[in-house]
């Protein structure tokens, strides 16, 4: 036994290697992307206005998938709502957007956006207050997923319950949400959600310097997110996630409070998934009740499935893969695609329990 | 009271119209080692639960020192200093032997401090010597999962010793254990007690007798013999209801 038993890492180090190599090579060229698209069209390294497009959403996604695993792979807090946080995150930004439109709408209201004079209301209802500064939609995207997740988690959590209970609860929650957004009268723009932005701070939205801007954005808060994560999972509250993922009973008399343990990890997890919401939405340039959808939820922890969920690069694996087979279905078979995601999920369940890195990490288990 | 007392008084808890617990009283001394016998469903496991706050009395008094247990909820009752080891041993399969005494290791429990915790020189010396005192030195940076069932045993102990606890309830330590792990088991339970309080239900008489201290027989819900173990096993009483059988 040696002092550095403690870190003794759970990977050889050479595919420990190869992981970190990967995640950089992957950083690297997306960091590259907005460069090569500025290329020529018939240069050979060209990327095209597509490929950078959906790589700045899948980033956005990825962003939702690490929320995830941090819940599912570490705490055992398996979310089936986290597209309503993301969600959540991407309406208070549209907010913003929606009064930066301010005079230039179709009714050239200086104030009430389109919707609202449409629905013949006359000034604007108080929880839009604030929204025409930055900071506080910003602070908004993270901080109303965390209250939300913090009232569902302390609720939840006090009361122990777990497992299938807890998923179909925050199933039940996104459909809420999702009915509840599709009202007029909540004030949301309803069925038509937002879209139609103008600008964000300062920058023109459909010029290309600014969906560059946008996709850095995504990409420094997904690799200080990556970061985060990492750093909270190799300390040791990340190994008291797993113990609570594995016997949280035994966690409870060891003497830690296992309430405020998860409750801490979902609240942080609802807040990267707000802060992916809010990236996303100015990227596509649009929000409505949709993305509420409980079946985007459950696309989502298919995607930790599919990576290896408890590996924050699994997660990150996932995301991508997952939303490059869809995009490459989709453009020929649209029709397909439900059934491939969920022959995917079977798939995976069946032969790869725990994900691609699942398949770099065989026979390492002693 | 003396702290570091556990004194149990006319302790009942009924379930459903039955009686687990029938009016116990028991007090173990601070740094005794106390072994607890009893055929099944004379109300082992439900007294360990009382302790440890899992279940509530339906009526008498569980004090630990000077500290109400029964208005304590578990995770202060494990915070007071008793420590339980459960039948099945529940380790963390994920974590190493190192990492699970590190969990254990007295040390602010709240999510903050654990996110900044760096594990301090006399801390790691502390995980060291108890991986000596339940001889898993050489397997510090194993994973739990890989354990034997005697090691895991052990392991658990090696948490609860960790807690520092001033009280440890010990569940069927030495169900499922070779001979030789069984031995190995009484020797480091003697060596715990002493610096704090021992209580070990068990099954195997012979384990008991390996202890070497007072038996506490305990019959539908209270204590029907109490003294070494060649007076309760001569007691006509505990004949006639558990070793006679």
């Amino acid at each position: 036994m040696s002092a550095t038993t403690a870190e003794t890492p759970r990977l050889r180090p050479t595919r420990a290697l190869i992981l970190r190599g990967l995640l950089l090579a992957g950083l690297l060229i997306l960091a590259l992307l907005p460069l090569l698209n500025r290329l020529p069209p018939d240069h050979a390294l060209h990327a095209s206005d597509f490929i950078v497009s959906v790589s700045g959403k899948w980033m956005c996604y990825a962003m939702l998938a690490l929320a995830i695993d941090l819940a599912w792979g570490y705490a055992g807090i398996l979310s089936l709502g986290h597209g309503a946080f993301f969600a959540l995150g991407g309406y208070a930004i549209g907010m913003h957007l929606m009064r930066l439109i301010g005079p230039r709408g179709v009714y050239g209201h200086p104030v009430l956006p389109d919707f609202m004079v449409f629905l013949g209301w006359t000034e604007l209802p108080w929880y839009w207050w604030g929204f025409q500064f930055f900071p506080f939609a910003l602070l908004m995207a993270l901080a109303v997923p965390g209250l939300l997740a913090g009232l569902l988690g302390w609720l939840a959590f006090r009361s122990r319950i777990t497992g299938v209970y807890l998923s179909i609860i925050t199933q039940a929650m996104t459909y809420a949400l999702m009915l509840a957004f599709f009202r007029n009268d909540m004030g949301f723009g309803g069925n038509n959600g937002f879209t139609d932005f103008k600008e964000l701070l300062g920058m023109k939205l459909n010029t290309a310097g600014a969906r560059a801007a946008l996709f850095y954005a995504a990409l420094l808060s997904l690799s200080g997110a990556v970061l985060l994560c990492r750093h909270l999972t190799r300390s040791k509250l990340g190994r008291v996630l797993v113990a609570v993922r594995d016997a949280e009973s035994r966690v409870r008399f060891l003497g830690y409070s296992t309430v405020s343990v998860k409750l801490s990890v979902f609240v942080l997890s609802a807040m990267l998934a707000g802060l992916g919401g809010a990236l996303y939405v100015p990227l596509v340039g649009i929000i409505n009740p949709g993305e509420f959808s409980p079946g985007n939820s459950i696309e989502a922890v298919i995607w930790v499935a599919v990576g290896g969920r408890g590996t924050l690069v699994g997660a990150l694996l996932g995301a991508f893969s997952v939303n490059a087979v869809k995009t490459w279905l989709t453009s020929f078979a649209p029709d397909l695609w439900l059934f491939a995601l969920g022959g995917l999920f079977v798939a995976v369940t069946l032969f790869l329990p725990r994900g691609l890195i699942g398949l770099m990490r065989k026979g390492e288990e002693r | 009271m003396k702290a570091g007392t556990l004194y149990l008084d006319g302790v009942s808890v009924v379930f459903d119209g039955f009686r687990a617990l029938n009016s116990l009283s028991l007090v173990i001394e601070p740094g005794e080692l106390r072994a607890i016998i009893g055929p099944n469903g004379a109300g082992k496991t439900t007294m360990m639960d009382i302790i440890t706050g899992k279940t509530r009395p339906t009526a008498g008094t569980v004090q630990f020192g000077d500290h109400d247990l029964t208005r304590m909820d578990e995770a202060a009752i494990a915070e007071l200093g008793i420590g339980r080891k459960f039948q099945k041993p529940t380790v963390f399969d994920a974590l190493t032997v190192f990492e699970n005494l590190e969990l254990a290791l007295k040390a602010p429990r709240d999510p903050w401090s654990c996110l900044r915790w760096v594990l301090p020189p006399a801390a790691r010396r502390r995980i060291e010597a108890t991986l000596a005192e339940i001889g898993l030195a050489d397997r510090a940076g194993a994973r739990a999962a890989i354990l034997s069932h005697g090691q895991r045993q052990w392991l658990e102990i090696g948490m609860l010793l960790m807690q520092e606890p001033q009280l440890l309830l010990v569940d069927e330590p030495v169900a499922g254990m070779t001979d030789q792990e069984t031995e190995h088991t009484a020797a480091l339970l003697r060596r715990i007690a002493g610096q704090r309080s021992v209580v070990v239900v068990e099954h195997d008489l012979e384990f008991v007798r390996a202890l070497g201290e007072k038996v506490t027989v305990l019959c539908e819900g209270a204590v029907l013999s109490e003294g070494s173990i060649d007076r309760v096993q001569n007691d006509p009483r505990v004949i006639e209801v558990y070793l006679g059988r």
